[in-house]
């Protein structure tokens, strides 16, 4: 055993292969962030010679970064995994979007329904996400093997006991299991693993000059012409990078200068606020993520 | 390189657990400044310490748990110091949410044990450390908290020290060490406190920074269970998995069981590397010399010193289910990553969780510890629990609900699945019905008291006879009052009765008899044992259909007014569940079929099964 990332992933590799093994028709789930790209590495790993034998689902809202789609079909390609991608369709054409409706509803419609047709439609019964339980306080509730009632609810209170490495993933037509590899790996193991492994990730983690106007407080970025500018504003270029990516305008930066991966180690390992402060759904009701996941979120 | 402490909270509710672990965050500055302005929000809304921060909050993160001030399931907290990471469980202390708390202790290195200063120890202190203890945790911490309200009085942490001691040695621990701490305003959480003078062991922080939980034994023997099989083209066959024990090497002799087939290492794979040495813990690809059929659930294990292998075991089980755990009923049975059907052959004694004493059980509810044998159905490979977690704990799971209905630790083989072998006889089931120009098959009609089962077999029996077949009914009444004559009517009691009345059904199918069971068998589980007993051509469930209103209007035997009257209990349909059978061989609706109709349709049910068919040369 060298150093403690390498446990985690022994940790991790043994779940993503149990998930294959207990699973009728598996998916990963695949947001294109930091945490995907090491749950894809692993799963590499765990796999090689052998091509992962699961496909890769991404829930795409269009709201992307332009810069995440670039970096999506490019590692698609690489691996050689099928990649699915879903939008909801029905509320793209109805207009929804983050600038048209508030980011509780819009995150209902455009991620958790998105995602709750794509498993319908696909028919997957264990699907992998790169959650962690160090990201929020109703994630660090979570078990590695999350059981989900028939309509994809999770209910806090009727989670199975989870013993040892004993998963069981046994459940009815319409049940599914929501599996997490990386439950117990910190945004300081992911940073520390992506720099020993020299795993790709999006550009947009390393600081860079970016144009980014100033909302609640927050530094937001005009990643294209879709953003709807106040009167008056214009955008400045600012040095600033991304702790955690999602659509674009929900997705605050932090200003930081840090360029290579082991600054960026060293600016988790003092950080004063969580990495998902930048995610501004978080915050728009009480008990949010809470309420998010009971509904099918991830 | 800083390693990492895997360790949990628990004890009895109230004593401050996740104010502790709030408290040890917050030391270490692990709260982030966003994380802290929703506590202060979250304070004032749900807190308990006034207009004051309430960091029990902070581990408390379902809106469930925070409106009632309590900790329903487990959470994992990380946090780091210079010396060490941590990650911690926080367990929920109320005994209905034992399972949860299990769940946690499960995956961690060492229990801190939370103990209030002012009320001592409670039974919950002892199941805690009685399930921790169990579950292989060997290395115990007792914070006792609270020692504000008690002024540091230095006689009440004697007292509770003293007490505790006995179950120390008992529970067998690694090591051991009380620590006087307020929660809630620091004191020796992490900085020994000047309210303490007296104290002169380390803080709670301190003493987790240092205590070494590595295990002694490291000169033992490798094990590995395989996942999954990995062969992608006809060059490569290699067997995934991880490490449960000891050390592998390229060249290492090992056996393949349960097959037993011995070979060499060829090589071992992880990712694009090859390593030529892993050891415990490490999640690795084996590739080996020789071709060999080796599926997931089979172990790799050193040639020299392989594992044991039975399908006989005791076993000590924590029950998580409201379903009572009952003798003769059958399990998925869940051990590393092999699956079997297992019997609870027998509930030995059940533990009591205060004094540790043994108490008789006919069956284990939620939250209890009992020892029990358990027979499998196929032979698995295994390591005693206590001289290997992976390879010796196993989960029991209902096969109707698939809820985990409770966690095991192999304790050892028992040696009756070696010496007692199937006497092979020369004339036999086959032969027998050859005699008899029939095939056996048992005919199992379930239903209500007074549905029509002893009326429609009594008929059914006739017409067989009439035909020359030999037959035999089994009556739920008559048994009883011979066989079964000691059974009464309880769940573990009916689960018995159903048993025996297979285990008659399948000898009398074995001397190639027509069998009539005519049982209310209540239970889809037992029925569904009884099923799996047999070949799959000689076994028909007759779900004879008459609704509750009906018996008890017929009520030939004047049951129904007794139960109705109070004086019998556990009366099925009355007091007593029936589970209605969704898919019989034959549903017989007796409101709308006559007896002789009912017989019609059995017998035309039989017929493919070519009961009235002479049997061929």
């Amino acid at each position: 055993m060298t150093s403690y990332p390498r446990s985690l992933e022994s940790e991790s590799i043994e779940i993503i292969r149990e998930t294959i093994a207990l699973a009728n028709k598996p998916v990963m789930m695949y947001s294109i962030g930091k945490d995907s790209s090491v749950m894809l590495h692993l799963a590499r790993k765990a796999f090689w010679p052998a091509v992962p034998p699961i496909p890769l689902l991404h829930i795409d809202t269009t709201w992307k970064f332009r810069d995440m789609i670039v970096f999506r079909d490019r590692i698609s390609a690489e691996t050689g995994m099928k990649l699915l991608v879903h939008t909801n369709q029905q509320r793209l054409a109805e207009g929804v979007s983050p600038f048209t409706c508030d980011s509780e509803r819009y995150t209902a419609m455009m991620k958790t329904e998105a995602l709750k047709q794509a498993l319908d439609a696909w028919g997957f019964d264990i699907i992998m996400g790169g959650a962690r339980r160090d990201e929020e306080k109703s994630r660090a509730k979570e078990r590695i093997f999350s059981f989900r009632s028939a309509g994809h609810r999770w209910d806090p209170k009727l989670q199975r006991p989870e013993l040892w490495n004993l998963y069981n993933a046994r459940i009815q037509p319409g049940e599914t299991i929501r599996v997490f590899p990386l439950s117990n790996w910190t945004e300081p193991d992911i940073w520390q693993y992506i720099a020993e492994e020299m795993i790709p990730v999006v550009p947009l983690y390393f600081a860079a000059a970016r144009p980014v106007v100033r909302r609640s407080g927050q530094w937001i970025m005009v990643d294209d012409n879709r953003f709807p500018l106040n009167p008056g504003e214009t955008p400045e270029m600012r040095v600033v990078r991304f702790r955690t990516l999602g659509c674009y305008p929900l997705s605050a930066a932090i200003e930081s200068t840090a360029t290579t991966v082991s600054e960026i180690v060293r600016e988790t390992q003092s950080a004063r606020t969580s990495e998902r402060q930048g995610r501004l759904i978080d915050y728009d009701q009480v008990a949010s993520m809470e309420r998010k996941k009971e509904e099918g979120y991830f | 390189m800083r390693d990492t402490l895997r360790f949990m909270t628990c004890g009895s509710v109230d004593d401050g657990k996740s104010t502790l672990i709030g408290r040890l965050l917050w030391e270490s500055k692990q709260v982030f400044e966003d994380q802290l302005s929703a506590l202060a929000k979250d304070s004032l809304r749900h807190g308990t310490q006034g207009d004051a921060i309430d960091l029990a909050l902070l581990l408390d993160g379902l809106q469930a748990e925070r409106e009632q001030s309590i900790t329903i399931d487990v959470a994992y907290r990380f946090f780091s110091t210079p010396r060490r990471h941590f990650m911690v469980a926080d367990t929920p202390g109320h005994e209905q949410y034992t399972r949860n708390m299990a769940t946690g202790a499960s995956t961690s290195e060492l229990a801190v044990l939370v103990v209030n200063a002012r009320k001592g120890l409670l039974t919950q202190t002892h199941r805690h450390a009685r399930i921790v203890s169990m579950l292989g945790i060997r290395h115990l911490v007792m914070a006792i908290n609270k020692m504000d309200l008690v002024d540091w009085d230095e006689a009440v942490v004697l007292q509770i020290a003293d007490e505790f001691q006995p179950l120390v040695s008992a529970l067998g621990f690694e090591s051991f060490q009380a620590i006087p701490v307020s929660a809630l305003r620091g004191d020796n959480v992490t900085e020994r406190s000047s309210a303490s003078r007296w104290y002169t062991g380390p803080s709670l922080l301190g003493y987790l920074e240092k205590i070494d939980v590595t295990r002694g034994a490291t000169d033992v023997a490798f094990r590995m269970a395989v996942q999954l099989v990995n062969r992608p083209t006809q060059d490569f066959r290699g067997y995934c998995g991880r490490v449960a024990r000891g050390t592998v090497s390229v060249g290492d002799r090992v056996q393949v069981m349960p097959g037993g087939m011995e070979t060499r290492v060829r090589s071992i794979v992880i990712g694009q590397a090859e390593q030529c040495k892993a050891s415990d813990g490490e999640s690795i690809t084996i590739c080996l010399e020789d071709e060999i059929d080796i599926t997931r659930g089979d172990l790799i294990a050193s040639a020299s010193d392989p594992a044991g292998l039975s399908d006989q075991f005791e076993a000590r089980v924590l029950c998580l289910s409201q379903q009572h755990l009952v003798a003769g009923r059958s399990y998925l049975f869940h051990l590393h990553t092999c699956y079997a059907v297992a019997i609870i052959t027998a509930i030995k004694y059940q533990v009591d969780v205060k004094l540790g004493t043994r108490l008789a059980a006919r069956y284990l509810d939620l939250n209890e510890i009992g020892v029990v044998n358990l027979s499998l159905d196929r032979l698995v490979p295994f390591e005693p629990f206590d001289r290997c977690r992976r390879l010796g704990s196993f989960i029991l799971v209902d096969r109707l609900s698939n809820q985990t209905v409770a966690g095991g630790m192999i304790d050892f083989a028992l040696r009756r699945a070696a010496n007692i072998r199937w006497q092979a006889m020369d004339i036999n089931k086959e032969v027998r019905s050859r005699q008899k120009l029939q095939k056996p098959v048992c005919i199992w009609f379930t239903g209500l008291s007074g549905a029509g089962k002893s009326t429609i077999a009594n008929l059914l029996e006739k017409r067989l006879f009439a035909a020359g077949r030999h037959t035999y009914v089994l009556d739920g009444d008559n048994i009883r009052h011979g066989l079964n004559r000691d059974l009464g009517f309880s769940e573990a009691d009916r689960v018995e009765n159903i048993r025996r009345v297979t285990e008659v059904s399948k000898l009398l199918v074995d001397a190639g008899i027509v069998v009539i069971v005519s049982f209310i068998s209540p239970y889809r589980a037992e029925r569904e044992i009884a099923r799996s007993r047999f070949e799959p051509q000689e076994f028909l469930e007759i779900f004879v259909d008459t609704p509750l209103e009906e018996c008890e209007r017929r009520d030939p035997k004047g049951l129904y007014a007794k139960a109705r009257r109070g004086e019998l209990v556990n009366f099925t349909g009355i007091d007593s569940k029936y589970e209605v059978p969704e898919a019989p061989d034959v549903r017989l609706e007796t409101v709308v079929l006559s007896a002789e109709e009912c017989v019609d349709r059995i017998l035309l049910a039989l017929d493919p099964r070519s009961v009235f068919h002479t049997i061929d040369n």
